[in-house]
């Protein structure tokens, strides 16, 4: 893997200039995956903060080919770029002559958990060579913070406001994660833009492996957080040190915790600076704190359990 | 199983003479999604996939919203692709139609036509592709499996010919012509090759030496603009189809145009139908004629781009024109076909009478008898001036 000397040296590939939020974690996740392919790379956006962000016409922040269809089909039109890829590479068709070239699909939660799921898991199941990454925030962003089945618990939404009888989302976040490797791929990944090099490492390894890869990635949204800017990268670490968003890998079926925090942060530590959560902190609400304390508790101990196991 | 002949007279059903075509074409790319009746048009292209005789790659999708969305992709990706479907399958892929269309690729489908539910029916009608009408797509309607065949090479030119770079669908009928065995005559891959030609896109996702951004997102300073152009494409579909016809008929000896007329220069009366019933409404023209009786037909072939000009001036005259849709418009006012016929005579001096007539839906038998009836109707009409019904349902 490069050094972060070496990675300042590489061309964005990914420009500055683009109308994503201070404080977005998008872009850096952006840059270090396109930086990772360490070569000719093709992609795909879902319909989202990144797809508007970064392409109002006539300008566009990408250097690579790229391409925005629909919201909940990133899977199914990157299928598509990668079997023409294949049909002109094997007719010896290919614009420029015969090259290696890296397929990604990227969508937010909204586009991969919801909506966009069905055509995901398709993709997945046909087994195309592509990495699909998700930037996983939390909720609806680009469309004003509606919840998600990504939304943490009690999270404070446009839809699942926090009110007089009820307190926000009521359920649990669905595990993307372990859906995906259900399908059996080569490699799926949870990473976080604080941890710039894992990150990068598990881009490196997800398009470097033949065949279907995944990679769900925390992505601070001060918008939608209702969170400072500059917080953004300290609030990624703490979702990781608190255990809610926990980074490891699943390579050929065996799970590897790729980081555990020495000394397991409360997750009020987490929620605290984010004013979604803000009525958590009312003295009537101490009980869903505890609540949602001890399910993160939970889901951290069931990781545990599955560490070195083959799933 | 998919057929082995390569030239001559064959007898094939319309499923099987469109896969064959497309193997004939084939396309770099295919996703797709099996749907009755067009089923057997993605089986048959399996197994020329299975047994090596196209180079197709083949994306065996988990929905139609998934076949049209990986056309996309691979059509930006610069390869000439292909897909098949039918009713709800076609319905589904709605959203990404108008993409596909507005993004300008080529893509070429195969649309068997059938009815959409509820109630659910797996029977021949139009709601599916008149739903789609809007969509941007070229629309060439066919009546047997001949024209089918035929028409899908053309669809090929038609939709990636440079002064109109849109996606094109070619429809026929469900079961009646999709699975009914015609004998048809097939033409040599040599022949197909050179009508067809090598596909050359103007861009593509995979020249990562030149890369381009596609299906940016627009505001209102410049939306229009894009839409303005993809309608004038669709202008120029006119007399690009015409000319693609021309080459067609100069090869293959087999003529076709934007509509066909039937008996129809001298007609006094005449039906407006697509696809197979045309068949069914000759025979009832000549049964007339016989008789005596100045009748004819003419029959839509490109629905999208619609030849309103032309169209009026073949029935600029005639005294009374039935239009038959096979579909519902659902707007109180006729089907979509009779529509925007009526609509192209208006600016007529000699305007025929009009109605419009709803047939066949859900696959109902559209028989001899029934045309008769409609003949009867237009003579009442043409006698008397008057028009009792409008729009009315028949073959209840």
């Amino acid at each position: 893997m490069a050094t972060l000397k070496e990675l300042s040296k590489q061309q964005e590939l990914f420009s500055g200039g683009h109308r994503l939020c201070a404080g977005c974690g998008i872009p850096p996740i952006v840059r270090l995956v396109l930086r990772a392919a360490g070569g000719p790379v093709v992609a795909t956006t879902a319909t989202g903060c990144l797809e508007v962000g970064t392409t109002i016409y006539p300008y566009t922040a990408w250097r690579i080919p790229w391409i925005h269809s629909a919201f909940e089909n990133a899977a199914a039109t990157i299928s598509g770029a990668e079997a023409a890829y294949k049909s002109l590479k094997r007719q010896g068709k290919l614009p420029g002559g015969d090259k290696e070239i890296k397929f990604v699909a990227f969508g937010g939660d909204g586009g991969t958990y919801d909506i966009g799921l069905q055509a995901l898991s398709g993709a997945l199941e046909r087994g195309h060579n592509f990495l699909y990454l998700c930037y996983d925030n939390g909720a609806y962003m680009n469309t004003g913070i509606q919840r998600s089945s990504a939304t943490p618990l009690f999270s404070n939404t446009t839809t699942s406001p926090s009110g007089d009888v009820i307190q926000g989302k009521q359920q649990w976040r669905k595990d993307l994660t372990r859906i995906v490797v259900a399908h059996n791929i080569p490699y799926a990944a949870q990473a976080s833009p604080h941890n710039w090099s894992d990150l990068s490492k598990k881009a490196e390894k997800a398009l470097s492996i033949k065949g279907a890869t995944f990679m769900n990635v925390m992505s601070p949204c001060p918008l939608g957080w209702y969170s400072k800017p500059e917080d953004s990268i300290k609030l990624a670490k703490l979702s990781v040190d608190t255990c809610y968003w926990p980074l490891y890998e699943v390579e050929n079926g065996v799970l590897k915790i790729s980081y555990k925090p020495k000394e397991k942060k409360p997750l009020v530590d987490w929620l605290k600076p984010q004013g979604r959560f803000k009525h958590l902190f009312k003295p009537e609400n101490a009980g869903l704190l505890d609540e949602f304390q001890k399910r993160v508790d939970d889901e951290w101990e069931r990781l545990l359990a599955l560490e070195g196991k083959r799933l | 199983m998919a057929i082995t002949a390569t030239r001559g007279q064959t007898g094939l059903t319309g499923n099987s003479a469109v896969a064959y075509a497309m193997k004939q074409i084939n396309p770099d790319v295919c996703a797709a999604y099996p749907i009755t009746p067009s089923t057997q048009v993605v089986e048959d292209f399996s197994s020329y996939v299975a047994d090596g005789v196209v180079t197709t790659e083949l994306v065996t999708v988990e929905s139609e919203h998934s076949a049209m969305s990986a056309c996309i992709g691979a059509a930006a990706a610069g390869a000439r692709v292909m897909t098949a479907t039918s009713s709800q399958g076609l319905a589904l892929m709605w959203e990404m139609l108008y993409i596909a269309s507005g993004m300008r690729l080529p893509i070429v489908m195969a649309n068997v036509n059938r009815a959409l539910s509820a109630p659910i029916n797996i029977h021949c009608d139009h709601s599916d592709s008149m739903g789609a009408r809007d969509s941007g797509w070229v629309q060439i309607y066919s009546e047997t499996v001949q024209e089918a065949y035929d028409n899908m090479f053309m669809a090929v030119r038609i939709a990636e010919h440079k002064s109109v770079l849109l996606p094109a669908m070619v429809c026929f009928d469900g079961f009646i012509t999709s699975h009914a065995i015609e004998n048809i005559s097939l033409l040599d891959d040599q022949e197909v090759r050179q009508f067809i030609g090598e596909y050359r896109p103007a861009v593509s996702l995979l020249d990562t030496d030149h890369p381009v951004t596609m299906g940016a997102m627009t505001l209102p300073d410049t939306y229009i603009e894009f839409k303005h152009q993809q309608s004038e494409a669709m202008k120029r579909a006119s007399a690009a189809s015409v000319e693609v016809m021309k080459d067609f008929g100069k090869r293959f000896g087999r003529e076709y145009g934007l509509f066909e007329t039937y008996r129809l220069e001298d007609a006094d009366t005449a039906i407006v139908i697509l696809n197979s019933a045309a068949g069914t409404t000759k025979v009832a023209i000549d049964e007339l004629r016989k008789q005596g009786r100045k009748v004819g037909l003419l029959r839509p072939r490109f629905f999208r781009p619609f030849p309103w000009k032309e169209m009026a001036e073949a029935l600029k005259g005639k005294k009374a024109v039935a239009v038959l849709d096979r579909a519902d418009s659902m707007n109180a006012f006729g089907g979509p076909v009779f529509n925007e016929v009526r609509s192209a005579l208006y600016d007529l001096d000699n305007r025929p009478k009009m109605i419009n007539r709803i047939y066949g839906l859900g696959g109902r038998d559209y028989k001899v008898k029934d045309a008769l009836a409609v003949f009867e109707e237009l003579a009442k009409v043409s006698e008397t001036g008057g028009i009792e019904t409008l729009v009315k349902y028949i073959t209840l």
